[in-house]
C-alpha cells in the first residue's frame, strides 16, 4: 500500500469509516452465509423430535442458571472424547437449539448424551448437594430447585416464539404446553397421556423430582438432563470413525 | 455535572432522562408478573437520580464563557471514576468466582451466588464495566486531543457515558436475577441490547462529528482504532443479539440463529469481541499515551497501517477457530485457523511498534511506573496473540480446547495487556485531566505494577499447568487401550492451581485498589499545576507521530 493513498484516506472521516466496514465484513459474510444455502451444513433427521414443554423449561433453568460456563454438549471428533463420551455431536442435535448450548470449558464433564445414563434419582441427589454422590465435585449445589415452583402458565408464550423461528411446534402443543408439562410431570394422569400423544411414546413421563403434587423447576431440568442427546439417534448412524487425537499417536 | 450546560441543553437534558424513566414505567408495567419488572424498576430509579442531579443545579447560572475555547473533560472525569468502580466490582467477583472453584461452599446455597450465575458478572464487570468505561472516557480524550477540537455535543458525550452504565447495570443485575440469553460475552437480553444500540449510534455520530470538526488535516492512527471499535462492535453486537422476546412482558428472549449457525454467529462475535472491544479500542489508547509518555513519536507509520488493516481484515475470519472438531462444517474451521495464523503479522506489527517506539527512552521505562506498565502491556499484547494465533491451530487446539489454558490466554491478554495498558493510560490521563502537577503516589504505581505483574504470572502459570495437565489426562491411554483417568480424576488434580489462580486474582484485585486510592488522593490532595497554555483547542499542540 502506497502511502500517499493511505494519506489521502486519512483525510476523510466518512472514507476511512466506509474502508472500515468493508475489510471488517468480508469475512462474517464468507464464513455465515453459506452455513444457510450449503444442504451438508446440517445432516438429515427425519425421526427428530422437539422438546417438551417441560424439557424447554428445563433448558431454559440450564440456560439461566449458566450451566453452559462449566459443561459443554459438543463431542468432538476425537477417539478420547468418543470413547468417554459418546458419538460425536452432529450440527441436527442442536437444530432447535436456540441458543445453542455448546460451550467452551469444561470444569465439569460434557453432557450432550447424558441423557439416560443416571436414574432421575441420581440427578436429584446430585443436584441437591453434588458432593453427596461425587465427593471430589466442585459444582454447585441447586437444592432450591426442588423447593421452587416450576413457572408453566407462559409455557404456550414460549412455544409460539419457537414456533415463530421456525420450530416445528403443532397448534396442539402449542395450546396444552402448560398441561403437557404437568403431565409429563406426574405419571398415570390424564395429563401424561397427552403427552406421549404428542411428542411420541419414547417421551419420557416421570415423577422426576419423586414428588408428583407439585411440579418444581428441578422436575423441568432434569427432564431435560434426561432427553438430551435423545431427540434423535442420527448420530448412533453410519457416521465417520473418530480422529486420534493428533499429539498422541500410541 | 450540568454546571457547563445552557439552560436549553438541560432541558433537553431532562425531557431525555424522563423519556427513559417512562420507558422504565412501560418496562414495569408490561412486565409486573416476569424478572422484567424489576428491571424497570432499575431503569426508573437509575433515570430518578439522573433527573435529580438535573434538578439540582437547573437554574444555576448559565456559562458564560466560550466554551469552544476549552476542551470538554467532565464526562471523561466521571468516566474515569465509573471505570474504577467497575474493575474493583469485576475484579472482585473475578476473585470470587475463582474461590468458588476451589471451594464451592463459597456460594452460601444462594441462586443469585453460584458459579453461574456470578461468572458472567464478572466478565461483564471487567469488560465493559471497566474497559468499556475506560474506553468512553480515553476515547473523548484523545479523539480531542488529536483533532484539536472541542466534542461535538454537549450533552450527547453525558448520554453516551450513563446510557452505557445503565446497560451495564442491567447486565450485571439480570445475571444475578437469573436473566441472560447464555451467549457468552453478550449475556444480557433484548431490551438491554436494544437500549446498547441507541446509546451506541449516538456514541458513533459523537465521534465522527467531533473528527468532522477537527483542525488537523490527518486522522491521528489511535483515532483509526477508535473508529474501528465503535464500528465493528456495533455490527457485532446488532447481528449476534438479533432475538424474537416470547413476549412484551417476558424478559425472556429466543435467539433468531439455531444451533450450528448460531454457534458460529456467536463465536464470530465472541472472537471479535476480543478483537475489537479489547483490541482495538486499547491500541488506540497505545497509540496516544504511551507516545505521550515515552515522549517518543510512533516508530513507524508503515507498521502503523500494516498492523490496523491487517487486524481489521483478518480478525472477522478467525471466530470459527473457537469451533475445531465440532459439528461446524470443517471449511469454516480451516479458514478460521489460517486467518489466525496470518494474524500474528499484524499483532506482532503493532507489539513491534509499540516496544521501538520505547528506543531512546528505556532509561524512563526504568524509572517510570507508569510507562513500565505500558511497555509491559505491550509485551504482554505480544505474547498472547502468539499464544493465540498457537491454539488456533488445530492439532494444538484438541488439546487446548475446553481446558483453563483457554482461560489462561484470555487473561493473559485481559490482564496483562488490557488491564495494564489502561492502567498505564490513566496514570498518565489523570494528572492532566484534573490539572495536577503529578499522581499522587509515584511509590505506590511501583507497588501497583509488581502487584499486577506478580498477580498476571500466577494466574496465567497455574491456568497453563492446569490446563495442559487436564488436557492430557483426558486423552491418556493405558496400555490396554482404555482411557486411564475418570473425569474426577481430572478435577481432582486441578485444585491447587484453582487456589493459585484465586490468589494470582487477588493480587491483581489488590492493585487495582491501590491504583483507586492514588487517584483519589491525586484528586484530593496534589497541588495545582500551572495552567498548560498549550491544553485547549486548535492550537499547537504536539501531536504525537505526525
Amino acid at each position: 500500500m502506497s502511502d500517499t493513498v493511505h494519506r489521502k484516506l486519512e483525510r476523510s472521516a466518512i472514507g476511512f469509516v466506509i474502508a472500515i466496514i468493508a475489510a471488517a465484513s468480508v469475512g462474517g459474510i464468507v464464513e455465515i452465509a453459506p452455513l444457510f444455502t450449503i444442504d451438508e451444513t446440517v445432516e438429515q433427521a427425519p425421526d427428530m423430535r422437539v422438546y417438551t414443554p417441560l424439557e424447554l423449561a428445563g433448558r431454559n433453568i440450564y440456560v439461566r442458571e449458566g450451566c453452559y460456563a462449566c459443561h459443554s454438549q459438543m463431542i468432538r471428533t476425537l477417539r478420547d472424547e468418543v470413547e468417554r463420551y459418546g458419538p460425536f455431536s452432529l450440527a441436527v442435535e442442536s437444530q432447535y437449539d436456540r441458543p445453542m448450548l455448546w460451550g467452551s470449558k469444561r470444569t465439569g464433564p460434557d453432557l450432550a448424551r447424558i441423557g439416560g445414563k443416571y436414574s432421575d434419582f441420581w440427578h436429584v441427589a446430585h443436584l441437591n448437594n453434588p458432593r453427596d454422590v461425587v465427593p471430589e465435585s466442585n459444582m454447585p449445589a441447586y437444592a432450591w430447585l426442588a423447593r421452587t415452583p416450576l413457572k408453566t402458565d407462559d409455557l404456550s408464550d414460549h412455544l409460539a416464539a419457537q414456533r415463530a423461528l421456525g420450530v416445528p411446534y403443532t397448534d396442539e402443543m402449542i395450546e396444552n404446553a402448560a398441561r403437557d408439562a404437568y403431565g409429563q410431570a406426574t405419571p398415570d394422569t390424564d395429563y401424561a397421556a397427552g403427552v406421549t400423544e404428542r411428542y411420541g411414546e419414547a417421551t419420557q413421563v416421570s415423577a422426576f423430582d419423586g414428588v408428583t403434587t407439585k411440579v418444581t423447576e428441578m422436575d423441568a431440568l432434569v427432564a431435560y438432563l434426561q432427553v438430551l442427546g435423545r431427540l434423535t439417534d442420527a448420530a448412533y448412524r453410519e457416521t465417520a470413525a473418530a480422529e486420534e487425537a493428533p499429539a498422541s499417536q500410541e | 455535572m450540568i454546571a457547563k450546560l445552557t439552560s436549553s441543553e438541560r432541558q433537553n437534558a431532562l425531557v431525555l432522562a424522563v423519556i427513559v424513566a417512562l420507558a422504565g414505567a412501560a418496562m414495569a408495567i408490561l412486565g409486573r408478573s416476569d424478572v422484567l419488572g424489576v428491571h424497570g424498576l432499575i431503569v426508573m430509579i437509575f433515570a430518578g437520580v439522573v433527573i435529580y442531579l438535573i434538578m439540582a443545579s437547573f437554574y444555576e447560572p448559565e456559562p458564560t464563557e466560550d466554551r469552544e475555547a476549552s476542551y470538554y473533560d467532565d464526562p471523561i472525569k466521571a468516566g474515569i471514576v465509573l471505570a474504577m468502580v467497575w474493575a474493583v466490582f469485576g475484579m472482585f467477583m473475578g476473585v470470587w468466582v475463582a474461590a468458588q472453584l476451589a471451594w464451592p461452599d463459597l456460594a452460601f446455597d444462594g441462586a443469585w451466588s453460584s458459579f453461574g450465575r456470578l461468572r458472567p458478572t464478572h466478565t461483564t464487570g471487567v469488560i465493559f464495566g471497566f474497559g468499556g468505561n475506560a474506553l468512553i472516557a480515553t476515547s473523548f480524550h484523545v479523539v480531542q486531543r488529536t483533532s484539536r477540537a472541542r466534542l461535538a455535543g454537549q450533552v450527547s458525550p453525558w448520554f453516551v457515558l450513563l446510557g452505557f452504565n445503565l446497560f451495564c447495570v442491567l447486565a450485571v443485575s439480570g445475571y444475578l436475577l437469573g436473566v441472560t440469553q447464555s451467549k457468552e460475552y453478550a449475556e444480557a437480553e433484548w431490551y438491554a441490547d436494544l437500549w446498547l444500540v441507541i446509546v451506541w449510534v449516538t456514541y458513533f455520530i459523537l465521534y465522527i462529528a467531533t473528527i468532522a470538526r477537527r483542525k488537523e488535516p490527518h486522522i491521528y492512527v489511535a483515532n483509526w482504532y477508535f473508529m474501528a471499535f465503535i464500528l465493528v462492535v456495533a455490527i457485532l453486537h446488532i447481528v449476534n443479539n438479533l432475538a424474537l422476546p416470547v413476549s412484551w412482558g417476558h424478559a425472556k428472549s429466543y435467539t433468531i440463529w439455531p444451533g450450528v449457525q448460531d454457534a458460529m454467529v456467536q463465536w464470530w462475535y465472541g472472537h471479535n469481541a476480543v478483537a475489537f472491544f479489547l483490541t482495538a479500542g486499547f491500541l488506540g489508547m497505545l497509540y496516544y499515551y504511551l507516545p505521550v509518555r515515552a515522549q517518543r513519536p510512533i516508530f513507524s507509520y508503515r507498521l502503523s497501517i500494516l498492523s490496523f488493516w491487517g487486524i481489521t481484515f483478518f480478525y472477522m475470519w478467525a471466530g470459527s477457530h473457537h469451533l475445531h472438531y465440532t459439528a461446524l462444517p470443517h471449511w469454516v474451521q480451516t479458514l478460521g485457523m489460517t486467518f489466525s495464523v496470518m494474524l500474528l503479522v499484524p499483532s506482532w506489527a503493532s507489539a513491534g511498534n509499540a516496544l521501538l517506539t520505547l528506543n531512546g527512552a528505556w532509561h524512563r521505562v526504568r524509572d517510570d511506573a507508569t510507562l513500565r506498565f505500558m511497555m509491559a502491556a505491550a509485551v504482554f499484547y505480544g505474547l498472547s496473540t502468539f499464544e493465540g494465533s498457537f491454539m488456533a491451530i488445530r492439532p494444538v487446539n484438541a488439546l487446548s480446547h475446553y481446558t483453563d489454558w483457554t482461560v489462561g490466554h484470555v487473561h493473559a491478554g485481559a490482564l496483562g495487556w488490557v488491564a495494564l495498558i489502561t492502567f498505564g493510560s490513566l496514570y498518565t490521563l489523570v494528572p492532566v485531566l484534573w490539572k495536577r502537577e503529578r499522581m499522587y503516589s509515584a511509590a505506590l504505581i511501583e507497588v501497583h505494577f509488581w502487584l499486577a505483574i506478580a498477580g498476571t504470572l500466577i494466574y496465567v502459570f497455574a491456568m497453563w499447568n492446569s490446563g495442559i495437565i487436564q488436557g492430557l489426562m483426558w486423552r491418556t491411554y493405558t496400555e490396554e487401550g482404555a482411557l486411564a483417568y475418570s473425569f474426577v480424576d481430572s478435577l481432582v488434580a486441578m485444585y491447587p492451581y484453582y487456589i493459585a489462580r484465586a490468589f494470582g486474582g487477588l493480587l491483581f484485585l489488590i492493585g487495582a485498589v491501590v491504583a483507586c486510592y492514588n487517584i483519589w488522593m491525586t484528586v484530593r490532595a496534589v497541588p495545582a499545576a500551572a495552567p498548560r497554555a498549550t491544553d485547549i483547542p486548535a492550537t499547537t499542540v504536539a501531536v504525537p507521530g505526525e
